[in-house]
């Protein structure tokens, strides 16, 4: 045990000594969670449109108008024909055109009934879709207004929305939590990754594999040092997301805690597992940035959700640890639920630490021989 | 050797922060001549070293390395000069020939002349069949002789030597020892730091450095005479001071 | 310049000869390509609605059968207890409840006003606020018909109405995997020219080999040129690879000119290895240079637009993406490609990368130094 302790104090004072790097170790996840928690958000604010009015009458001008007025769009050209559009398009500055028909006013009055052409540029799916609901639901609320004048008691169901859990709708619900989850496995990743392929690489490996220190221990010794700094990150982290972002933490801060402790055991064994399976610190180091990034962003439920994800991939998602702990989290600080809710995600993140530690203890053993 | 001078230090002074690594050098160097830094760990040879080959700047003093000023000329001095250091330094991914195609090809020589000078310079070290191997398959003195063959095969004026036989064992030294008579003797002016005390028997001169200092410069044989002493080693321990010197330091 | 093809041969020699490296700056991009491309989807579909009708009323089955027709919705469940409800919805097992209020059938008939209580998770506000516009479309329909069926038992009277339709052009029916290949593409790319041409040198600082090139004449510029070419090479290939990967498996459409977009990278590619090259002067281990670039990349990733869309950034968000690379080549590429602009399109993408090229080329020489 005392022998334990010493190598530990060792590892220690290691990683303690070089000041740039513990600078870094703290000062990055707190810049990305205060970037990250006010740039990175899905809704749509000042998106660039055009209008084709071809009627240019008080009805066409009047919803224009009524368009420009939310904070949704920016009207960036009138354009006067069709054979306009595309080079629009092709600027980029312009996510959408509206197309009034000849006589829009006129046959409204008259038909009862007019059209609206919304082209959305494709290439950037989320924002048109957006974009093009966005227009349409402007246009509706429009049209309750007009027809209000006209024909009253037309709308006899009125229909009424309570946001759950984020009354406000802030993006922040959702992304700080997000952010939160990718970072800190990615950095506990990234700092195991290093910690044994160093040692071999610069040949202090054999004075470990001869010490009477047995592999876990080893292991254990290269984690704790590393475990304590993620807490430090990991108490940064969620004092700037209730003090910048209001993030209320609704549950037990106790259970969050201990959760966010298991998280972070998970990620850094994961990096002991990746250190143990690869030859140099530079394959180390492409397998937990390169191979674990995109990955985690993309199939954590982070951005995209996992629900509206091909089935096979919700399968998929079920392997990465993230996935996991960004349901945890968002129960835990946003819906205030208890351990009986997060039980079955808990156990999950355990289970997959335990097969981590296993791999890296095996790997190891096997070097040893 | 003659008496042209290819090293010129008056007044070298090089300071980190506080600490004075080189206080006050002055030395010369003359063409043709092995001319050996000694001193204990920490004494500022390695240091003076880099000053000398270009690596590092001084804080003042003058420093003219084969009639160049170090100052304004540092990047032309390079090219007069080799440079072998105590950290390993070809790539040990690369083979043999890439390594001596490489650095060849950085100082300008042109194909044919690295070609020649390799294979010659290949069998004069019998290594004519390891060509294709990587370096890092081969021993430690295999790499050090083939690091010092490498640092001459542009023909410098001058080659620096740090610490070049730390870690091999006394046949490969002697061998080392060897084919740094055949540069001195092709011209090549050898500036080298050790703390193996024989070493400096082999030198034509000596500067002996104690804390940033040189506390005396001579040939060996003029030492010994002047110190009463029998070797290189007896004089060392005379002059530097006992409580920074372990002969067992490496 | 015959210094610099040494050099450069060196560098790939070494590339070609590490095992893991000449495998990893190919197979990542090809699997990550292939697994993630048609992972992405924003689309919103089977909104899992729990449905409290207290009305049972062949009015309430009529909106009910409605809203399960619709592809949004998907009913999980319909229950009489609000509390199951709310449980429901708190522990994730539906995204939305509708609450149909008693004598609903009836009050609606009678054309006497009804509110109809909707409570979504908004957690994810985006998804949210999009469930709720479907939500209310469906609502509107029903309104309407009922509107009709009671204009034609009684008053006439007269709605206007404006029909809206919908088109999106070069990517009619919003296929995601043509954003999202140029989009990891682009990050691939980026995440293996930094990691690889930084770490190099940091390498071989660590290692020492940088000191024996730093005694011999090597200017500077040809020192970084050396360092450079070889990962500005590595880059396009991947792309390339990438990018005929894109079109056999998903059949990426390629509207524009594949020159320019190649010579766009080429100065992207130029920009971004600057900027590597400049960080590896300022750490001294691949461990720290490891962690700046982990910073760098997630940073330029995440604002560039390629997750979320810059529109939505505030506007501090958007002036950083003046200097941030990823930005212009993300939207420099789905340009090109997807709608076929041309150099007069991107002609201020081009001018900006290449001013961002220039700084940090000039920044990573700079600060590059033969002397310690």
């Amino acid at each position: 045990m005392n022998r334990f302790l010493g190598f530990v104090k060792k590892e220690f004072m290691h990683i303690f000594r070089d000041i740039r790097t513990l600078v870094i170790l703290f000062g990055i996840p707190a810049a990305q969670i205060l970037i990250f928690g006010f740039a990175v958000r899905t809704d749509i604010k000042n998106a660039g449109i055009a209008v084709l009015d071809r009627s240019k009458d008080e009805i066409s001008t009047g919803l224009v108008s009524r368009l420009e007025s939310s904070d949704f769009f920016i009207l960036k050209q009138s354009l006067e024909s069709g054979a306009q559009i595309d080079p629009a398009f092709k600027k980029g500055d312009i996510k959408a055109v509206l197309i009034f028909e000849d006589n829009f006013g006129k046959r409204l009055l008259n038909e009862g009934s007019a059209n609206i052409e919304i082209i959305a540029d494709g290439s950037e799916p989320n924002v048109a879709n957006l974009v093009t609901s966005y227009t349409r639901a402007i246009i509706s609320d429009y049209m309750i207004d007009y027809n209000g004048a006209m024909a009253e008691g037309a709308l006899v169901i009125e229909p009424e929305i309570k946001m759950y859990y984020n009354p406000n709708l802030e993006s922040q619900y959702m992304f700080v939590p997000g952010v939160i989850t990718i970072i800190l496995v990615l950095i506990c990743a990234l700092m195991t990754s290093v910690a044994i392929t160093r040692e071999k690489e610069f040949g202090t490996m054999e004075v470990l594999l001869v010490s009477p220190l047995k592999p876990i221990h080893i292991i254990l010794g290269k984690v704790t040092p590393y475990f304590i700094l993620s807490l430090i990150d990991l108490i940064i982290i969620l004092f700037l997301s209730w003090l910048v972002f209001d993030i209320p933490i609704k549950g037990s801060l106790v259970l969050l805690m201990l959760e966010s402790m298991l998280y972070i055991m998970l990620g850094l064994s994961l990096g002991i597992m990746i250190s143990t399976m690869s030859k140099t610190m530079q394959q180390a180091m492409f397998t937990s940035l390169l191979g674990l990034m995109l990955p985690t962003i993309i199939l954590s439920g982070f951005i995209f959700p996992v629900e509206y994800m091909p089935g096979i991939y919700s399968w998929l998602s079920m392997i990465i640890p993230p996935r996991w702990f960004v349901t945890i989290i968002k129960d835990i600080m946003i819906k205030g639920t208890g351990f009986t809710f997060v039980w079955k995600e808990t156990l999950i993140l355990f289970i997959m630490t335990l097969v981590f530690i296993t791999i890296s203890t095996l790997k190891f053993k096997k070097r040893l021989e | 050797m003659t008496s042209e001078k290819v090293i010129e230090v008056k007044n070298l002074v090089k300071k980190f922060g506080s600490f004075v690594a080189n206080d006050n050098l002055s030395f010369d160097v003359y063409r043709g001549e092995i001319f050996g830094f000694l001193g204990a760990n920490g004494a500022g040879k390695t240091t003076a070293l880099r000053i000398l080959s270009g690596l590092s700047k001084p804080s003042s003093g003058d420093v003219r390395v084969a009639g160049l000023d170090i100052y304004r000329h540092a990047e032309k001095v390079k090219k007069h000069i080799g440079y072998m250091c105590q950290k390993f330094s070809l790539y040990e991914d690369l083979t043999v020939a890439e390594n001596i195609m490489l650095y060849g090809g950085i100082y300008g020589l042109s194909k044919k002349i690295i070609e020649n000078r390799a294979s010659t310079l290949l069998e004069s070290l019998n290594f004519t069949s390891y060509r294709k191997n990587i370096i890092g398959s081969l021993p430690l003195g295999m790499r050090q002789k083939l690091a010092f063959a490498v640092a001459i095969l542009h023909d410098p004026d001058i080659v620096f030597l740090d610490e070049p036989t730390g870690g091999v064992d006394p046949i490969t030294r002697r061998q080392f020892w060897e084919m740094i008579y055949k540069a001195s003797s092709d011209g090549i002016t050898v500036f080298v730091t050790t703390h193996y005390m024989d070493e400096a028997e082999y030198c034509d001169r000596v500067s002996i450095m104690s804390e940033g200092r040189i506390v005396a410069i001579d040939s060996p044989d003029e030492l010994k005479k002047r110190y009463g002493a029998s070797s290189v080693q007896d004089v060392f321990v005379k002059i530097a001071r006992p409580s920074n010197y372990s002969p067992n330091n490496n | 310049m015959r210094t610099i093809l040494y050099l450069i041969r060196k560098e790939f020699i070494q590339i070609f000869r590490n095992k893991f490296l000449s495998k990893a700056i190919f197979g990542i991009p090809i699997v990550q390509i292939v697994i993630l491309v048609p992972a992405v989807t924003f689309e919103i579909k089977n909104i899992e609605l729990c449905i409290v009708d207290m009305d049972m009323s062949a009015e309430s089955r009529q909106l009910i059968s409605k809203l399960q027709g619709s592809d949004f919705f998907l009913l999980k469940h319909t229950t009489f207890d609000e509390k199951e409800a709310d449980d429901m919805l708190h522990a994730d097992k539906c995204d939305m409840i509708l609450h149909i209020p008693e004598n609903f059938g009836r009050n609606v008939v009678r054309e006497e006003k009804e509110k109809l209580m909707v409570v979504a998770n908004a957690i994810n506000a985006t998804s949210a606020q999009l469930a709720w516009a479907y939500m209310r479309g469906i609502l509107q329909d029903y309104n309407s018909e009922l509107k009709v069926r009671s204009m034609q038992s009684n008053t006439p009277g007269r709605l206007s109405l404006i029909e809206t339709t919908n088109r999106f052009w070069y990517n009619p029916s919003l296929n995601y995997k043509y954003y999202m290949l140029p989009g990891i593409l682009v990050i691939l790319v980026t995440a293996i020219g930094l990691l690889l041409a930084g770490l190099n040198v940091v390498r071989e600082k660590e290692i020492g080999t940088i000191e024996q090139l730093n005694v011999t004449p090597i200017r500077k510029y040809q020192f970084i040129t050396a360092k450079l070419v070889p990962f500005l090479v590595i880059g396009l290939v991947d792309l390339a690879f990438g990018l005929v990967l894109g079109k056999i498996l998903f059949n990426i459409p390629f509207n524009g000119s594949i020159a320019m977009l190649f010579l766009f990278a080429a100065f992207y590619l130029i920009a971004v290895l600057g900027l590597a090259l400049f960080l590896s002067t300022l750490s001294s281990t691949q461990q720290q240079y490891l962690f700046v670039v982990f910073f760098v990349l997630m940073i330029f990733v995440l604002m560039s637009g390629i997750f979320t869309p810059e529109e939505s950034m505030p506007l501090w968000a958007r002036r950083f993406n003046i200097i941030n690379p990823t930005a212009y080549f993300m939207r420099v590429i789905r340009m090109v490609m997807l709608k076929g602009s041309g150099f007069a399109d991107v002609f201020q993408d081009v001018r900006g990368i290449i001013i961002i090229g220039i700084a940090t080329i000039s920044l990573a020489i700079w600060r590059y130094r033969k002397t310690v």
